[in-house]
C-alpha cells in the first residue's frame, strides 16, 4: 500500500501507482493523474472514455478491453491510441481511478 | 431416458466422453457427441510441421476412433443451440437435438478477417498462420526456400491457445535456419501486443533473456491496426511500421461461430463460466471446458484435462441435486520447446505463477521447472504418445493431479 499525493490530494494507491480505495476519486485527481500520464487536458473526448470505463467496470466488475471499448463503447481504436498513446486502456484506467487491467495467460 | 450432449470432440469433448461413459449408467443416460470435422489434430504437433519435424500423418487421427462406443456420435455442423429450449439444432437432417445437460466444448479457432489487411491476397504467399493444418503444412513449403530476410512474428490479440508457442516458434526458426547455415541472414522478431515476452513474470523474464542469447528482437505493446502487404509491413494503432519479407501471425483467437450463432459467448465468443465449476454463468445445465470458456487460464490441452476430472465430478454432483464442487483452480502445465534440442516446462495455476523447482515428483523429478534441459525436449516429444494412448482416454498420468500442487516448487 502507498499514498499518492495529488494537488491538494492525498490518495491510496497499490504498488503500481493505481488506486486502490475508488471513493477518493474524483475529477480533479483524474486531471492530476492525466498529467503525470503526460495528457495536458481532458477533453469531452477523453471523458467519454473515462466514463465508459467506469460504467462498465460497474456493471461487470472487469475492465473492458479495446475490443468491448469498440464493439459496446463505440470508441474507434485509433481515435482512442490518439487520446491515450501507448497502452490506452492501461492508463485511461488508471485516470479513473481503476484497478490495473490483469492480462490474461 | 435422459440425454447428455457434448458439443466438439476435441481434446476437451472427447476426453469427458470417455470419462462420462464409465460414470453414468447406460440404461438412464444417452450420451451423444456433436463434431462437424472428421479428423482429430494433435495440435501441439503444428508447432514441428513448418521446421519438418512432424508430418501431417503423425498429427492427425480419427475422431470417431476415440469416441466410446457407447456414445452417439454425429457428424455434423450445428446450426446453434436454443439454450432456452435445450435443443442443439443441427444442420445434417435439420435434426433437433435434445439435452438434459449440455458440455460445450466448442474450442477457439483464429480469425484472420480481424485484423485490416491480414486475409487478402497475400495469405499463404508471404503470410502464414501455424494454427491450423494448412498454415502449418504450407509455411513448411515456403521455409523450404526462405534463405535471405525479414521473418516478423506478429500476435495480433490476447488471448490466444497455447501462449508459449510463438516463442517457442521463433526459438525453433533460429535453430531451423541455423542448422541450415543461413541465419545470419536472417533477421528474426517477435512482435507482441504485450508489454513483455510473455504473461506471467518470472517466465517473461527467463525468456527474454533467451530471446537476447538467440539474437531475436522483441518489439512490445504492438497493437495492430492493419497489414500493409503492397510495403510489406505491419502497422500499430498509435502508427509504429515493421517490415517483413516473411510474416508469421497469430491472428486472433475467438470462440466458435455457433456459440455466436446462439448468442451465448463474450466479445470474442467465448462463454462466461464459473471459473472454479466450469458452470455456464447463464443457464445450469450447461457446462462449459477447454478453449471455449472465457476462464483467465491457458488455453491448452493440459487445461483441458485438468478441468475434465473436476467436470466429471460436477456433472455427477448435479444429476444429484449435490452442491457443485469449487475445485478447478486454473492449473496449466506447459513444454516449451526452445530450440538446439532443449526445453522449458511450466506449471501454474490463477494464482500461483511458473516457479522453478522439479515435476511432478519434489526433488527427484525427472522433470525441471523453469529451466533449460534435455529431458523436457524429449517429454515434449513423448507428450504425443501420451495424448493419443493416456490423455484422449481419460486415463490418470501418474504423478500429476487436477488441481496444481506446490510440493517441488521453489515459491518466494
Amino acid at each position: 500500500m502507498a499514498e499518492l499525493k495529488l494537488g491538494k490530494y492525498t490518495v491510496e494507491t497499490g504498488e503500481d501507482g493505481y488506486m486502490t480505495n475508488p471513493d477518493q476519486w474524483n475529477k480533479e485527481i483524474a486531471e492530476e493523474i492525466a498529467k503525470q500520464e503526460n495528457i495536458k487536458e481532458l477533453t469531452p473526448d477523453h471523458w467519454n472514455v473515462i466514463e465508459f470505463l467506469q460504467k462498465d467496470y460497474k456493471e461487470k466488475g472487469s475492465i473492458p478491453t479495446i475490443r468491448r471499448l469498440k464493439k459496446v463503447g463505440g470508441i474507434d481504436t485509433k481515435e482512442l491510441y490518439k487520446l491515450f498513446p501507448e497502452g490506452p486502456v492501461k492508463k485511461a484506467a488508471r485516470i479513473a481511478g481503476l484497478p490495473k487491467p490483469k492480462s490474461c495467460v | 431416458m435422459k440425454n447428455l450432449v457434448i458439443l466438439g470432440a476435441g481434446t476437451a469433448g472427447t476426453v469427458m466422453a470417455n470419462h462420462l461413459v464409465k460414470k453414468l449408467s447406460v440404461k438412464e443416460w444417452q450420451i451423444t457427441v456433436i463434431d462437424q470435422d472428421p479428423r482429430h489434430f494433435y495440435q501441439p504437433g503444428f508447432l514441428f510441421i513448418p521446421f519438418d519435424m512432424y508430418n501431417e500423418k503423425q498429427v492427425t487421427r480419427e475422431k470417431a476412433s476415440f469416441i466410446p462406443k457407447k456414445c452417439n456420435f454425429i457428424l455434423s455442423e450445428v446450426d446453434n443451440i436454443d439454450a432456452e429450449k435445450n435443443v442443439v439444432n443441427i444442420k445434417s437432417g435439420k435434426k433437433k437435438i435434445n439435452y438434459d445437460i449440455l458440455i460445450i466444448a466448442t474450442g477457439s479457432r483464429i480469425v484472420p478477417e480481424e485484423v485490416e489487411g491480414l486475409a487478402g491476397s497475400s495469405y499463404y504467399k508471404n503470410i502464414f498462420d501455424f494454427y491450423t493444418i494448412d498454415g502449418a503444412v504450407k509455411l513448411r513449403q515456403f521455409l523450404q526456400t526462405f534463405t535471405k530476410g525479414k521473418l516478423v512474428l506478429n500476435i495480433a490479440e490476447i488471448p490466444i491457445k497455447c501462449p508459449v508457442a510463438p516463442l517457442e516458434f521463433v526459438f525453433l526458426a533460429d535453430w531451423f535456419f541455423t542448422k541450415k547455415g543461413v541465419r545470419e541472414n536472417i533477421d528474426l522478431t517477435f512482435v507482441t501486443p504485450l508489454s513483455d515476452a510473455f504473461t506471467k513474470e518470472k517466465t517473461a523474464a527467463v525468456l527474454s533473456t533467451l530471446l537476447n542469447h538467440k539474437n531475436i528482437n522483441i518489439v512490445t505493446d504492438f497493437s495492430i491496426s492493419k497489414v500493409d502487404s503492397d510495403e510489406k509491413q505491419i502497422v500499430s494503432f498509435d502508427e509504429k511500421n515493421v517490415e517483413y519479407d516473411l510474416l508469421v501471425t497469430i491472428p486472433t483467437n475467438m470462440g466458435s461461430s455457433v456459440i455466436e450463432r446462439s448468442g451465448l459467448g463474450d466479445d470474442l465468443e467465448f462463454v462466461p463460466t464459473h471459473r472454479s465449476t466450469l458452470q455456464s454463468k447463464e443457464h445450469d445445465n450447461i457446462f462449459v471446458i477447454g478453449d471455449a470458456t472465457d476462464l483467465p487460464t491457458s488455453k491448452a490441452g493440459s487445461v483441458a484435462h485438468f478441468e475434465a476430472e473436476i467436470l466429471t465430478e460436477n456433472i455427477l454432483r448435479y444429476i444429484n441435486n449435490l452442491e457443485l464442487k469449487e475445485e478447478y483452480d486454473g492449473h496449466a502445465n506447459c513444454f516449451i520447446e526452445s530450440g538446439f534440442g532443449k526445453g522449458f516446462l511450466i506449471d501454474f495455476n490463477y494464482d500461483v505463477e511458473p516457479v522453478p523447482g522439479k515435476f511432478p515428483f519434489p526433488v527427484i523429478g525427472p522433470m525441471s521447472l523453469l529451466k533449460e534441459s534435455k529431458l523436457n525436449h524429449w517429454g515434449k516429444l513423448a507428450f504425443r504418445w501420451i495424448y493419443w494412448y493416456v490423455m484422449l482416454k481419460g486415463l490418470p498420468i501418474p504423478g500429476i493431479t487436477a488441481t496444481m500442487s506446490t510440493k517441488g516448487k521453489q515459491i518466494d
